[in-house]
């Protein structure tokens, strides 16, 4: 490198200067330009456009494979549906044939009602209701009991926090985020089911039992309320991480000029923050319904897994995600098989819908700035 | 009487806002318990079964005590080493892209919108699609199934990761390069990259951790197996899959086993996110200042 750079200078200084024409201007182009030894060297190394434009289109392929990926899923998974999607139509999603709806409201409503059968892999009929029931139940429970306590701790982390705990309880509640779904799952099982067996819910029946939505016929501790508690403390840290950082995004002005208006704190944030934080919150509160709409491995290991409808929240019951976990590796009839894949497809869809909605609404809040998800 | 009206009033501004202060103490103390009763009850339950046969020996028969997850411990390596060969280059490469090539065009937009949403597909519809890509066609369960099912899910991760990296590198040291004669892609590896390396690793260790707990695409791609196994056309043990199938068993040693397993892998996941946390609050271009 010394060598080339006092090369430089010697070839610098080796070179003429142009003769001043009388007029001033600058004599026309030659063509034959000197030679000095770095430019030959230079030159004879040639350039490195086709390395360079090869070099780009690689990491283009590479960016372009996300995209190759969501195909790639798509594709499978439509091709995979086929059978059932051929043979039930929209009706998978609704009451099974055969039933009406009066009768499934019914089976719904009263426990001792007798249950129709929704899935059937022996008789080839299937409807995917219970599940689509369990999912929209055990999601909208989760989010029920996570949203007020996420915004809590984001509200605390962000505006009342001591200083010395913000980094040590912020990086706790992310920790919260990078445990596997199975040891949820594994805690969920062995100590807050029984919990919930011996202590909540005849709690639950005792004081909310006539509203019709808790009942005794349970007791086994799993069910959807369960499920309900463990995605709620999955879907906590995505939350309440999420609404930090739409909570810091709001400039200081906007909280300054509320306290010089006299507000306390509360009033502050009421006003200052939240006010100019809402869409993102509500984009952070979609993102994790869609999170607790996929959630698999905890949900099957304390919902229940039983294929009916009850109108009891602590009775058990199936997920979409749980059923396919469950069934898919011991489906061995291609109509059985096709059932679940179609159920993934609308699982897929869902989520993708969800989660696209809620980079917007979060997006708009924090333009653009990337909006990362644990 | 607007005096006494004014300080009721006031008096009621100041109370509230005492009583949201301590609902959101109460909220954070809700959110920390439950993660420290996890841990703890992982440790007081997985530590008293942790022994040396847990990482030597592979499952026992039914009903006999003892054993160990070693092939899981194993057969999860295998599996998370054909991820990252998929996942790292690709998602380092998308990176890249992002950050070099494509910055303020329609397609990155395009590409980053959708790695988000697809960081939040659900892992198992993942697994689904590579069952019907991969296990129908060859005919077989295998190793290699569950590795690519869990590299697809490395790239977005790693991609996010490794533009947010790129970003951060000052135009100055990209700039020095150019100036010197370095080609393009040249500089774009040997100067940018390596500058940004220690935060592009702690994406692709961030990538890891969260892909070593991934049990659902797993269940119908390799299926878990009970003997010692590192072939890579069979079916093959993961620590988080035999978890969930010890967990669900009738059988208390299988039990006990599922909690020393847990605890492993949770060592291992708080391991790789506290090393995260620590490299990137040090500060990522210690080159390039």
């Amino acid at each position: 490198m010394n060598a080339q750079v006092s090369e430089i200078r010697i070839s610098q200084d080796q070179i003429q200067p142009e003769p001043d024409s009388p007029d001033g201007e600058h004599p026309p182009d030659s063509g034959a330009v000197e030679s000095s030894a770095i430019r030959t060297f230079l030159l004879s190394r040639g350039n490195s456009a086709i390395a360079d434009r090869g070099f780009k289109w690689l990491m283009v392929l590479c960016a372009l494979s996300i995209f190759g990926i969501v195909a790639l899923i798509a594709v499978q998974l439509v091709k995979g549906s086929q059978l059932s999607w051929n043979k039930f139509g929209f009706g998978f999603f609704a009451w099974p044939e055969g039933f009406s709806f009066g009768s499934v409201f019914k089976a719904i409503m009263d426990p001792n009602a007798p249950q129709p059968n929704y899935w059937d892999p022996v008789n080839g009929h299937f409807s995917a209701l219970p599940f689509v029931y369990g999912t929209i139940v055990s999601s909208f429970l989760a989010l029920f009991m996570a949203v007020p306590l996420a915004i809590g701790v984001a509200v605390f982390l962000t505006e009342m926090c001591p200083g010395i705990l913000r980094a040590p309880l912020a990086f706790l509640t992310e920790l919260l985020a990078a445990i596997p779904s199975v040891i949820y799952g594994l805690w969920a099982m062995f100590v807050l089911v029984p919990l919930m067996r011996e202590h909540v819910n005849p709690l639950l029946v005792q004081v909310l039992g006539w509203t019709g939505f808790f009942n005794d016929d349970n007791p086994t501790g799993l069910g959807f309320l369960s499920a309900g508690v463990i995605l709620a403390v999955m879907i906590l840290p995505i939350i309440s991480s999420l609404t930090r950082e739409v909570m810091t995004a709001v400039p200081h002005s906007q909280r300054e000029a509320v306290l010089a208006l006299g507000a306390t704190r509360w009033e502050m944030i009421r006003m200052g923050v939240l006010r100019n934080a809402r869409i993102g919150i509500v984009g952070a509160v979609i993102l994790g319904l869609g999170r607790a709409l996929g959630e698999t491995m905890a949900v099957t290991m304390v919902i229940g897994n039983s294929i009916e409808i009850h109108r009891s929240l602590l009775s058990n019951g199936n997920s979409m995600a749980s059923v396919i976990a469950n069934q898919f590796s011991e489906a061995s009839d291609n109509l059985h098989l096709s059932a679940l894949i179609e159920i993934g497809l609308a699982l897929f869809v869902v989520t993708i819908v969800v989660n696209a909605l809620a980079q917007v609404l979060v997006w708009a809040v924090t333009r653009g700035a990337p909006a990362r998800v644990n | 009487m607007k005096v006494e009206i004014n300080r009721l009033r006031s008096i009621l501004r100041e109370q509230t806002d005492r009583l949201v202060t301590g609902l959101a103490v109460l909220a954070t103390v809700l959110v920390v318990a439950p993660l420290v009763a996890i841990f703890v009850y992982l440790v007081f339950k997985g530590a008293s079964s942790l022994n040396l046969a847990f990482f030597t020996q592979i499952p026992k028969p039914v009903g006999e005590v003892g054993g160990g997850m070693a092939n899981a411990i194993v057969g999860s390596g295998i599996l998370l080493g054909i991820a990252s060969m998929i996942g790292i280059p690709m998602g380092i490469g998308g990176g890249i892209f992002l950050a070099e090539f494509g910055r303020g065009t329609k397609l990155a937009d395009a590409v980053r919108f959708t790695a988000d949403v697809l960081n939040g597909v659900p892992s198992i519809v993942m697994g689904i699609a590579i069952y019907a890509l991969i296990v129908v066609p060859q005919g077989h369960f295998s190793a290699f199934a569950g590795g690519v099912a869990l590299g697809i899910m490395m790239i977005p991760t790693v991609c996010r990761t490794t533009e947010e990296m790129l970003l951060m590198v000052p135009h100055a040291v990209r700039e020095a390069a150019l100036a010197l004669g370095v080609p393009n892609w040249r500089s774009v590896l040997a100067i940018t990259v390596k500058t940004a390396s220690p935060g592009i690793i702690t994406g692709c260790m961030l990538a890891f951790a969260r892909v070593a707990g991934e049990t659902a695409p797993l269940i119908f791609t390799a299926l878990g197996n009970t003997y010692w196994s590192t072939n890579l056309n069979h079916e093959i043990a993961a620590l988080p899959l035999q978890i969930w199938i010890y967990a669900q068993s009738p059988y208390d040693d299988w039990h006990r086993l599922a909690w020393a397993g847990a605890l492993v892998l949770i060592i291992l996941i708080v391991t790789a996110v506290s090393l995260v946390r620590y490299v990137t609050s040090r500060g990522v271009l210690k080159g390039a200042s």
